[in-house]
C-alpha cells in the first residue's frame, strides 16, 4: 500500500512577512497579488496539492 | 446413456446454475466484471459451484456421503474468490482518480461470493428435483430459482431513499458552497472561475432517519462520487486535486451536498446517475427499527 502524507501544508505563499513565521513548510514571499496567484498555481501543480486562501494575504498549499 | 437419472440431474443442474450466474453478470458502466476474461473466470467458478450443487442430492440418496463433504470444500474455495476480488479491486482503487472506497469494494467482493452460493443452491434444488421426479420437475424448479435469484440480486438505490435535486454552486470569498453547505476553500482565481463555469451541484435529501444515517456513511458517499464521475466523465488529472468531486453533509438537517466538475455538463443525467447508485449493504443503517431510534426521530 502506498504511504502518503495527507492534510499536510506543503508550502506557504505570503504577501506580508509579519503574518508568517518559520515552521514545517517553506515560505515563499510574493511581491504582489498577481505573483502570489501565479506562485500558488505553479506550486499546487508541482506538488499535486490544493491552494487555499487564508484571507489574510497568505495562501497555503495542502496535500489532501 | 442420457436415460440415467443421475446424469440428467447433473446436466440440468449444471446448465441451470451457469445460466443463472450468467444472467446475474451485468456488464454495465461499472466495467466490472471486465469482459471477456473477468466474465470467463466467473462462469468457470459458477460451473464448479453448479456441479457440486447438482450432485449433492442424488449423492445423498445413493448414500454416497463423501460426495456431500465436497460442499464444504467448495465453500472454502468461494471464500478465496471473495479475497481475490477484494485484493484486486483494492489495488486498482489506489490509482483511481476518484476511488470507489473500501465499502464499495467490500460490497462487490461479497456479491461475488454470495452469487456462487446462490448458484450452488439453485443447482442443488434443480438437480434434486430432476433426480427425484423427472426432467420436467427440474425445469419448473429452474424457472422458480431463476425468478428468485433475479429478486435477490437487486438492492436498493439512492433514488429510493432520498430526494435528489440540483443545487446552486457559488463562492463566498474563496469558499465554495452548494446552497448552504460548505465544501472547501479554493485560493486560485482561475480555478474558481472554472468551477463557476463548469461545476454542477446536487442536493441529496434523505427521506427518513434511516436514509439520513445511511447517507452519513463515508463509504456510501465515496460510492456516489465514484459512480457519478464514471458516468459523466471527470474534469481532473493527478495534478489537479481541486477538481475531485466532494460530498459534504449539512450537519443540521443531514442533507448531503455534492459538487462535481464533469466533462459533460448535464444536470439531468447527473441526477439520474446519482439516483441509480446502489445503497451499499455495509453502509445501510436502520435506526428506525429500534424503539429508541423511533422515539428519537421526532
Amino acid at each position: 500500500m502506498a504511504v502518503e502524507l495527507n492534510k499536510f501544508i506543503l508550502a506557504i505563499i505570503a504577501l506580508k512577512p509579519e503574518k508568517v513565521a518559520g515552521g514545517g513548510a517553506p515560505v515563499f514571499y510574493a511581491e504582489n497579488e498577481e505573483e502570489q496567484g501565479k506562485l500558488a498555481l505553479t506550486l499546487s501543480r508541482i506538488t499535486e496539492g490544493v491552494a487555499h486562501d487564508l484571507e489574510n494575504g497568505t495562501y497555503v498549499i495542502v496535500k489532501h | 446413456m442420457l436415460d440415467s437419472p443421475f446424469l440428467q440431474a447433473t446436466l440440468t443442474g449444471v446448465a441451470a446454475g451457469v445460466l443463472i450466474r450468467y444472467s446475474m453478470l451485468k456488464r454495465d458502466y461499472r466495467q466490472y466484471p471486465s469482459y471477456p476474461h473477468g466474465t470467463a473466470i466467473h462462469l468457470a467458478t459458477a460451473f464448479i459451484a453448479a456441479v457440486i450443487g447438482s450432485v449433492a442430492i442424488p449423492a445423498l440418496i445413493e448414500k454416497e456421503f463423501t460426495a456431500v463433504t465436497f460442499l464444504a470444500l467448495a465453500a472454502a474455495q468461494f471464500r478465496d474468490v471473495r479475497d481475490l476480488e477484494r485484493m484486486m479491486l483494492k489495488n486498482l482503487d489506489e490509482i483511481n482518480l476518484v476511488s470507489r472506497g473500501a465499502e464499495y469494494v467490500e460490497g462487490v467482493a461479497r456479491v461475488f461470493e454470495a452469487r456462487n452460493y446462490l448458484v450452488m443452491f439453485a443447482s442443488l434444488l434443480v438437480g434434486g428435483a430432476t433426480y427425484i421426479g423427472n426432467i420436467l420437475y427440474g425445469l419448473i424448479v429452474v424457472a422458480v430459482t431463476y425468478y428468485i435469484s433475479g429478486r435477490l440480486k437487486g438492492g436498493k438505490v439512492i433514488g429510493e431513499i432520498a430526494r435528489i435535486r440540483q443545487g446552486k454552486v457559488y463562492f463566498k470569498g474563496p469558499n465554495l458552497f452548494v446552497e448552504n453547505i460548505h465544501f472547501m476553500n479554493l485560493g486560485i482565481e482561475s480555478i474558481r472561475e472554472k468551477y463557476l463555469e463548469r461545476a454542477l451541484g446536487v442536493i441529496i435529501e434523505p427521506l427518513n432517519d434511516d436514509a439520513r444515517a445511511t447517507l452519513a456513511s463515508i463509504g456510501q458517499r465515496m460510492a456516489i462520487a465514484h459512480d457519478a464521475a464514471s458516468i459523466l466523465g471527470l474534469y481532473k488529472d493527478v495534478d489537479t486535486a481541486e477538481y475531485t468531486p466532494l460530498l459534504r453533509r449539512d450537519l443540521d438537517t443531514g442533507r448531503i451536498g455534492m459538487v462535481i466538475v464533469p466533462i459533460e455538463k448535464d444536470i439531468e443525467f447527473l441526477l439520474e446517475a446519482v439516483e441509480r447508485v446502489p445503497v451499499l449493504e455495509s453502509a445501510f443503517r436502520s435506526p428506525l427499527k429500534t424503539s429508541a431510534g423511533r422515539k428519537a426521530s421526532d
